[in-house]
């Protein structure tokens, strides 16, 4: 299980919660995962949301590895220029 | 991904100066930009532009144009292929209108004929009518609930109910207990600012050359940031496969983010496709000014609460942006920026995206970013004025390290805005003696930073030359950093490299020049690239020498015996391993893919030093110093550059350049001498500090430079304008006439 | 309209050529002669980067008409360095990075080099204010002043 910060526009769709505990191993079993238990973020997964692991972004790499004591924030998908 | 992070070691190559390859193709004119080429049997297109703000097309009559002697294909959005993405749908019909116009100057339809004279007298002979609608190009007046509806059906799921259509996406991050925090304040200032749109202002406006076959074929040459992407984008508005449509990338005069989509490369293909010929079209400046991609305009408010010894309590901004016409999710960057160089226990933002009638916001340096960072910067100053303390110390006290927890949610790891911060505080700028009527303001500046999807060929010649393919447009001098760290990986002399752009068909998928990453990424898949060509010269080492793979290694451009076990052979240079290549295995290359991660985030200070002529309201800049954290500066004069022409940049926003709307909601000043981008004569020199706090990330510790440093000068001039004058200012840009008008006030 | 036919000089070389009376002396070079080094960024005149001599006087290209070329001798990018040989503003560009994408390069050395004719040991201030009708938006100027001023200190000594 990991603890997951989702940001603070998606909390209407988790109940308010701010942390959630997921069953995930990867960043893309942790997206299935939220989409499925939450099917309120689910909108936002499939445009697209990047991981940020123990402080490192990661843009959309699925198989990321999510360790249990890993620090995980969602982030929206990022654009520069 | 792991990494065998080197330890700080003592580079050869890396950190010097050498030339830029480019160099004297550009020095001479001989380098070729999208306008500068042209094909046999070419034809010019031009464009036929909305008059209006806002209105429904009710026709498009293109007989008469068609039947023009000259005139060899017309286009409307009819010509291209219905998109069932959003993403795609929005630049498509940015591209070319249809149903509505819903900006000034908004394509609706395209003329390719044998002269451009022939082309310009087609559209005028093209009859459109319309019905023109209520406009709105203010992004408050655009979020009340009676405002006229740009687009409907827009709105994310994150929006809630009641609010105007146009209010496309709202977004929030934070955390901590705001009223507790305020509540601990011993002031708290609250200001509400705003800032208007801009123009990346490159000097090359776009340009495109198109030719499609009669089998489906079609090659495109464009100045572009990402000849990959205009690939992806291309091809699904004119139905293609990815193979069937090369695109090459010209040298491009400049993108800053402006060049990161496409605006008339899809139609010089429609044109192509239809007349069976080549297309060439080139915007005017007005053009580039109505129809390309400026920057979002915003509103904003931020309340932050401070102890009377400096320590910011609590801090919150609400941002209101708008990214034209169509949705637009720049406002999640600004926002979660904003606060970003702070350790707060207590910090909310919240954004909104809504839709005015203005064209589709492109990227400019680091979106979204700027606008929010010069209010929270302001308000900032604003406290230390008010509380009698010293701005950078007051930053130095709440600012983010290694270890706090950002505003935007992840935990820091090692970044350098303290060594910035620092080396502002002990330069002789910060203490330098200010005359009456001159004013000093700082800013912190903060940028993400990219990594992205990215392949790089390294390709041992014979003769002992390298020859690097890459796929990002050079727009910063990036061709020589990476050579440098080929030759630095490589053990061989910079001059004995050379590094190209490929075109789309001869190389892996690359992600847009852009996210200030083709130093961090592109730099590390050379580096992977130079280690698979090493492993690969060391293994035909070995079997020259009749020994074990594993018992060669690779040390200043030879591979050699690991020990004195391994057998006495004196070193085989990579000259000498590629002379006989063919003879022991066949040519040398190394490859490396990969969608890259751990790009390092990038800090800024800028100090600066104004003097403000109070009987015209014009701001002379007297001493500029930029301050930035590279990681590892490859090329430290192309650091410097990009430290400098961002500062610069960034004065500009911050004093003269705005869009102009009329009553009409038509663009007033779409030319370089209404829209007022800094000269040589207002500018004093731009002096640069390189700070190297390494990213972890990168074998070499680079960290991406090339958009903070936009960042931190709208702040820096409005604190140090506001005090010149004594009057805070609170609206961007701070052109003489609302200097005047500040000053009559107080 | 009837087309105009032109005998010039450009950058040394005799040189013909027919165009339309309203067409401009860029569009001449770019177009009719594949003289690229002349940039069009604005065609209004407010960039610069479409610098060329029209006799001894430092010109935009695009407020010039073709047909105003007759007789008279031109000077472009193409025309500045000597043979092989880099001119020293050339030259010093490239040794001080003054430039990043380019485009704004030609119009700028062009400008520089009639300022440095003129006047070879000008201020700093007076390099500015004559590169002032020079857009440049990638450098932040600096290492354009720094090149100019490297290269009139060579030229100077030479």
């Amino acid at each position: 299980m990991v603890a997951v910060t989702i940001w603070g526009s998606l909390r209407q769709f988790t109940d308010g919660k701010g942390q959630l505990e997921v069953d995930a191993r990867t960043f893309k079993e942790l997206l299935d995962r939220l989409s499925q238990d939450y099917p309120g973020l689910k909108p936002q997964i499939d445009r697209g949301v990047s991981l940020a692991l123990d402080g490192r972004i990661y843009r959309e790499a699925w198989f990321t590895e999510i360790g249990p004591k890993s620090e995980v924030v969602l982030m929206p998908y990022m654009a520069g220029g | 991904m792991a990494f065998d992070n080197a330890p700080k070691r003592v580079f050869k190559v890396v950190g010097t100066r050498p030339p830029r390859p480019d160099g004297v193709d550009k020095v001479t004119g001989r380098a070729l930009y999208g306008a500068d080429v042209s094909a046999p049997g070419m034809l010019m297109a031009h464009i036929l532009r909305s008059p209006h703000a806002h209105a429904a097309i009710v026709s498009i009559d293109t007989s008469a144009a068609e039947a023009l002697p000259g005139v060899k294909a017309v286009v409307t959005a009819a010509d291209f292929a219905p998109q069932d993405d959003d993403f795609l749908r929005d630049v498509q019909d940015n591209c070319m209108a249809r149903d509505k116009v819903l900006y000034d100057g908004h394509a609706l339809a395209a003329v390719a004929a044998t002269t451009p004279a022939i082309a310009k007298a087609a559209l005028r002979l093209i009859k459109a009518t319309y019905n023109a609608l209520p406009h709105v190009t203010d992004v408050d007046a655009a979020m009340r609930a009676d405002a006229p509806v740009v687009q409907e059906g827009r709105s994310l799921e994150t929006v809630p109910d009641g609010m105007s259509p146009n209010v496309t996406s709202h977004c929030e991050f934070g955390h901590g207990d705001l009223a507790a925090g305020f509540a601990a304040a011993d002031l708290i200032v609250e200001r509400s600012f705003t800032t208007a749109a801009t123009h990346q202002g490159y000097i090359e406006p776009h340009a495109c050359l198109a030719s499609m076959t009669p089998d489906g074929k079609a090659d495109l040459w464009c100045c572009t940031q990402g000849q990959f992407n205009v690939r992806t984008l291309c091809a699904a508005m004119l139905g293609m496969e990815a193979s069937q449509l090369r695109v090459t990338a010209s040298e491009i005069g400049g993108g800053f983010g402006g060049k990161t989509t496409v605006f008339i490369e899809p139609v010089a293909l429609a044109l192509s496709r239809k007349s069976g010929r080549p297309v060439k079209i080139v915007m005017s400046r007005d053009e580039v000014f109505k129809a390309t991609g400026p920057t979002v305009s915003s509103s904003i408010d931020v309340k932050i609460g401070m102890t009377s010894d400096g320590r910011i309590t609590a801090a919150e901004a609400h941002l209101r942006y708008s990214g034209g016409a169509f949705p637009c999710g720049t406002v999640d960057m600004g926002a979660q920026a904003a606060f970003a160089a702070y350790d707060l226990s207590a910090v909310r933002t919240l954004g909104w995206n809504a839709l005015t009638n203005r064209p589709k916001e492109a990227a400019y340096r680091a979106p979204g970013a700027p606008q929010a960072i010069y209010a929270v910067e302001s308000v900032v100053d604003e406290l230390c004025q008010k509380l009698g303390l010293d701005p950078l110390d007051v930053r130095l006290k709440n600012a983010a390290r290694k270890g706090t927890k950002s505003s935007y949610g992840p935990t820091f790891d090692d970044i350098g805005l303290v060594a910035t911060l620092e080396a502002a505080m002990a330069h002789p700028h910060y203490t330098a003696p200010l005359a009456s009527g001159q004013g000093r303001g700082l800013s912190a500046g903060f940028w993400f930073n990219f990594g992205g999807n990215t392949c790089v060929s390294l390709n041992v010649n014979t003769d002992g030359t390298v020859g690097i393919t890459e796929g990002n447009p050079d727009i910063g001098g990036s061709r020589a950093a990476i050579s440098q760290m080929a030759a630095e990986e490589l053990g061989i002399s910079y001059d004995k490299i050379r590094t190209i752009i490929a075109d789309t068909s001869s190389l892996g998928h690359n992600d847009v020049t852009d996210g200030s990453r083709v130093t961090f990424s592109v730099g590390l898949a050379t580096i992977k690239a130079a280690q698979d060509a090493v492993a690969k010269m060391c293994s035909r080492a070995a079997r020259i020498w009749g020994i074990d793979e594993d018992a060669v290694i690779w040390h200043d451009g030879a591979a050699m015996p690991a020990g004195p076990n391994a057998g006495k052979f004196p070193p085989m240079t990579l000259a000498e391993i590629a002379a006989v290549s063919f003879n022991t295995g066949g040519p040398i290359a190394g490859h490396y893919e990969f969608n890259a991660d751990g790009a390092g985030v990038s800090f800024g200070v800028h100090l600066v030093d104004v003097e403000v002529d109070r009987e015209t309201g014009a701001t002379k800049v007297l001493r500029y110093t930029v301050f930035q954290d590279a990681g590892k500066a490859v090329h430290p004069s192309y650091v410097e550059g990009q430290m400098q022409g961002g500062a610069v940049q960034g004065i500009g926003w911050a004093l003269n350049e705005e869009y102009i709307y009329g009553a009409d909601g038509r663009l007033q000043n779409a030319g370089f001498l209404d829209y007022r981008v800094p000269v040589a004569s207002d500018l004093p020199p731009i002096e640069t500090v390189i700070l190297e706090i390494p990213n972890p990330g990168h074998p070499y510790g680079v960290r991406g430079v090339g958009e903070t440093p936009i960042v931190p000068p709208l702040a820096a001039l409005s604190n140090a304008v506001s005090r010149a004058i004594g009057t805070r200012l609170n609206a961007l840009p701070m052109s003489p006439p609302r200097i005047l008008k500040a000053l009559s006030k107080g | 309209m009837k087309s105009i036919h032109v005998s010039t000089t450009i950058n040394g070389d005799a040189a013909e050529f027919i165009c339309a009376p309203d067409e401009s002396l860029l569009d001449v070079l770019r177009n009719r002669l594949g003289l690229t080094g002349a940039k069009e960024g604005c065609g209004t005149g407010d960039c610069g980067a479409c610098s060329v001599m029209l006799d001894d006087r430092l010109v935009c290209a695009c407020l010039v008409l073709g047909a105003e070329a007759e007789g008279a001798t031109v000077g472009t990018i193409e025309g500045v360095a000597n043979g092989d040989t880099l001119h020293p503003l050339q030259q010093s560009f490239i040794d001080h990075a003054a430039l990043q994408c380019g485009i704004c390069t030609p119009g700028i050395i062009v400008a520089a080099k009639a300022l440095l004719e003129k006047n070879p040991d000008p201020t700093d201030t007076e390099v500015r204010y004559w590169l002032a009708g020079n857009l440049c938006r990638c450098t932040g100027y600096d290492k354009i002043i720094h090149a100019v001023q490297d290269a009139a200190q060579k030229m100077r000594s030479a």
